[in-house]
């Protein structure tokens, strides 16, 4: 398939964007200064970049726990969400959320989750209302294997097809739930259960980007077109922790490794696109060393950005008193 | 102003404000009826209870919207939908079926604006039945007010009177906050004259439905009527009650509370619900905090035994508040010894 060269940098340089953040949120949170916790999307980029390449602003996703990610690939802005985990009041929440909660409402981005199925229902009412303001919106709830388990999730699987509504459930299956793999925790396949609500399901390998693109591309447009929901169902591999700290106790030795030898998404792109001609190796290295030091400089903003005033503590708990 | 049920005060508040503003739209199991039936018939319930018959028919499919029997995905769907850009009012049919739905109502619609920074508005109604005296039993007669009071973000609505209910459900559904709006199942049938046209009920603001000199009522929904009735009661039998109905228990006008405390030095919370952290511990804290050196005796709660609801009409009976049982709080008061405040 064809792809704009503009597309190709903007969505290499999201999803290099991405690991650079994460990398640097792992190497930060190892000095105790980070506080919560924070979860890393690191290996999963091509998803949310795949997926959101199609999106505009007037378009709706919900994230996950492991947000980050979707949260670049939407456009959040790099240096408030660096920000936002640092506590700091400078941070795109003022401080208030941290890494969990990283919203932009403005960007169409309906915010990270820390509860495990929370996106799905929220997407559906989303889906609602772009449906109802007949803006041409669709409305995209990334989940992963584990919250697909949950009853929040398969009850939105099927509101959305009763109400026929243009929003795609985006399964992102790096093959755990937490420490319990999705082999053991996931009875039955996500297309069976796709088939059980009568849904449209399509699948890809997420650490393609071109294979996330393309499918992606034919899930949204189908659900943009009013044809009713979508499922897909991302492959894909975390090669952190469920959390930072995690030792990752129920992984063979040498399993991340080799994810990242052979599974690497920035890699498999980058060959895609110098050995096609697509892309220029120097114009990748260009963004590479644009990216460190935006997130750099993200990263010395944070750390020297204010914390919040004492008066945020009662601020904004309602619109009206 | 015409005589109106409490049902057709919650209908016209629906309807009025749907005229008004094309982004509220409904939702909920039944609150039409009939799709996918084998009558043909739309509209064919207006919810359990009828409160919303006719809606469909004037609003259509796109703004009165039946739902599965999956309350998670729809009070979600109702969150998702508020953060951006509609105004849905959901029935959630019974209150106690927040058991289904909590964590969008408890870490979704009532974090957002938190959490997010004050950059989300969620303007939602979630509607609920709830009380007891139905013979409803356990799972459907449960007053679970406190509970939503207890969450920040939430607003808590609780009205006493059709003419209330009218007003504050305008007031709900124009707020930018999420609003738990909860109607006591046993007053659908009780009419007043209602005003013909649109009217709010602004929240905080606490109603005194009577004033008198000896003893304060804080009585909360359906209670407010029972407190009236006692204070009727008493007044023929020289002993005088100020009652007041706060329409709101988040948030809760403390203010009149404690002012009409100081002038009567008495005080009985009258609360359907569980008495364990209720409003009535809440309301006692706050007068024991701010107001304990005006009280002439100590503060009595007449709330139900820490127990579910039973099923059986004469355990039922036994179990609620009543005229009876607050008539007996307020006398008891008034033959204790009381100290005299300086």
């Amino acid at each position: 398939m064809q792809i704009a060269r503009d597309v190709l940098l903007q969505s290499y340089r999201a999803m290099r964007t991405i690991r650079v953040f994460e990398e640097r949120l792992h190497v930060e949170f190892a000095t105790g200064e980070i506080p919560g916790f924070v979860h890393l999307y690191c290996g999963e980029e091509a998803s949310a970049v795949g997926v959101c390449a199609h999106l505009s602003e007037n378009d709706t996703i919900a994230s996950t726990h492991r947000g980050h990610g979707h949260c670049i690939a939407k456009g959040v802005d790099v240096g408030g969400m660096m920000a936002e985990i640092y506590g700091r009041q400078t941070g795109v929440c003022r401080g208030k959320g941290g890494s969990m909660h990283i919203a932009d409402l403005s960007k169409g981005m309906l915010g990270a989750n820390g509860i495990v199925g929370g996106g799905p229902p929220l997407i559906c009412g989303a889906a609602l209302s772009h449906k109802t303001l007949k803006d041409n919106g669709v409305a995209v709830a990334f989940y992963g294997d584990g919250a697909s388990n949950e009853g929040f999730t398969l009850e939105s699987l099927n509101l959305a097809t009763v109400w026929k509504l243009p929003a795609v459930f985006v399964v992102e299956d790096n093959g755990y739930g937490e420490a319990t793999g999705s082999s053991y925790a996931c009875a039955g396949t996500q297309k069976d259960r796709a088939a059980g609500f009568g849904m449209k399901y399509l699948e890809c390998d997420g650490t393609d980007f071109f294979s996330v693109y393309e499918t992606a591309g034919e899930a949204i447009a189908h659900a943009r077109s009013g044809k009713g929901p979508v499922m897909l169902h991302v492959h894909l591999s975390r090669w952190y922790g469920h959390f930072e700290g995690d030792a990752m106790t129920y992984r063979a030795a040498g399993e991340v490794a080799r994810e990242k030898e052979t599974r690497d998404c920035l890699n498999i792109f980058r060959d895609k696109v110098t050995q096609t001609s697509l892309l220029d190796p120097t114009a990748l290295d260009d963004i590479d060393h644009a990216v460190d030091d935006e997130v750099e400089s993200a990263v010395q903003a944070a750390k020297a950005a204010p914390w919040p005033e004492d008066k945020a503590l009662m601020a904004d708990v309602y619109v009206s008193y | 102003m015409s005589k109106k049920s409490f049902r057709q005060a919650i209908n016209e508040a629906l309807r009025q404000e749907m005229r008004r503003d094309p982004h509220v739209v409904l939702m909920g199991e039944d609150i039409a009826g009939g799709q996918g039936g084998t009558s043909g018939v739309t509209d064919a319930w207006g919810g359990v209870l009828g409160v919303t018959k006719g809606l469909y028919t004037e609003f259509g499919p796109e703004r009165v919207l039946d739902t599965p029997i999956s309350e998670a995905a729809y009070i979600g769907a109702a969150a998702g939908a508020a953060a951006t850009g509609l105004r849905p009012v959901a029935e959630l049919m019974f209150v106690d079926f927040i058991g289904s739905c909590l964590d969008q109502v408890l870490n979704q619609a009532a974090k957002f604006r938190y959490m997010f920074g004050g950059k989300a508005r969620t303007p939602m109604v979630i509607r609920a039945m709830y009380g007891a005296g139905f013979n409803a039993a356990a799972q459907h007669s449960q007053s679970l007010y406190p509970l939503f009071t207890h969450i920040p973000g939430l607003k808590v609505v609780i009205p006493s009177s059709p003419y209330e209910a009218k007003g504050l459900l305008i007031e709900a559904i124009r707020d930018d906050d999420p609003v738990i709006f909860l109607e006591n199942k046993v007053m659908y049938d009780d009419e007043e004259d209602v005003p013909d046209e649109a009217y709010t009920i602004p929240f905080g603001e606490a109603n005194l439905t009577r004033e008198g000199q000896d003893v304060t009522i804080v009585a909360i929904g359906r209670m407010v009527g029972m407190a009236n009735e006692a204070a009727d009661r008493l007044e023929k039998q020289g002993i005088t009650c100020t009652v007041i109905d706060p329409r709101t228990t988040s948030p809760l006008d403390e203010q009149t509370i404690l002012e009409c405390v100081a002038e009567t030095g008495r005080l009985v919370v009258v609360d359907e619900s569980s008495p364990r952290c209720n409003m009535a511990c809440d309301i006692s804290a706050l007068v024991a905090e701010q107001a304990f050196h005006t009280l002439k005796a100590p503060i009595k709660r007449v709330v139900p035994p820490h127990t579910p609801v039973p099923f059986s009409t004469p355990l039922e009976k036994l179990y609620m508040p009543s005229a009876d049982k607050i008539e007996a709080a307020v006398k008891s008061l008034m033959k204790q010894h009381t100290h005299e405040v300086a």
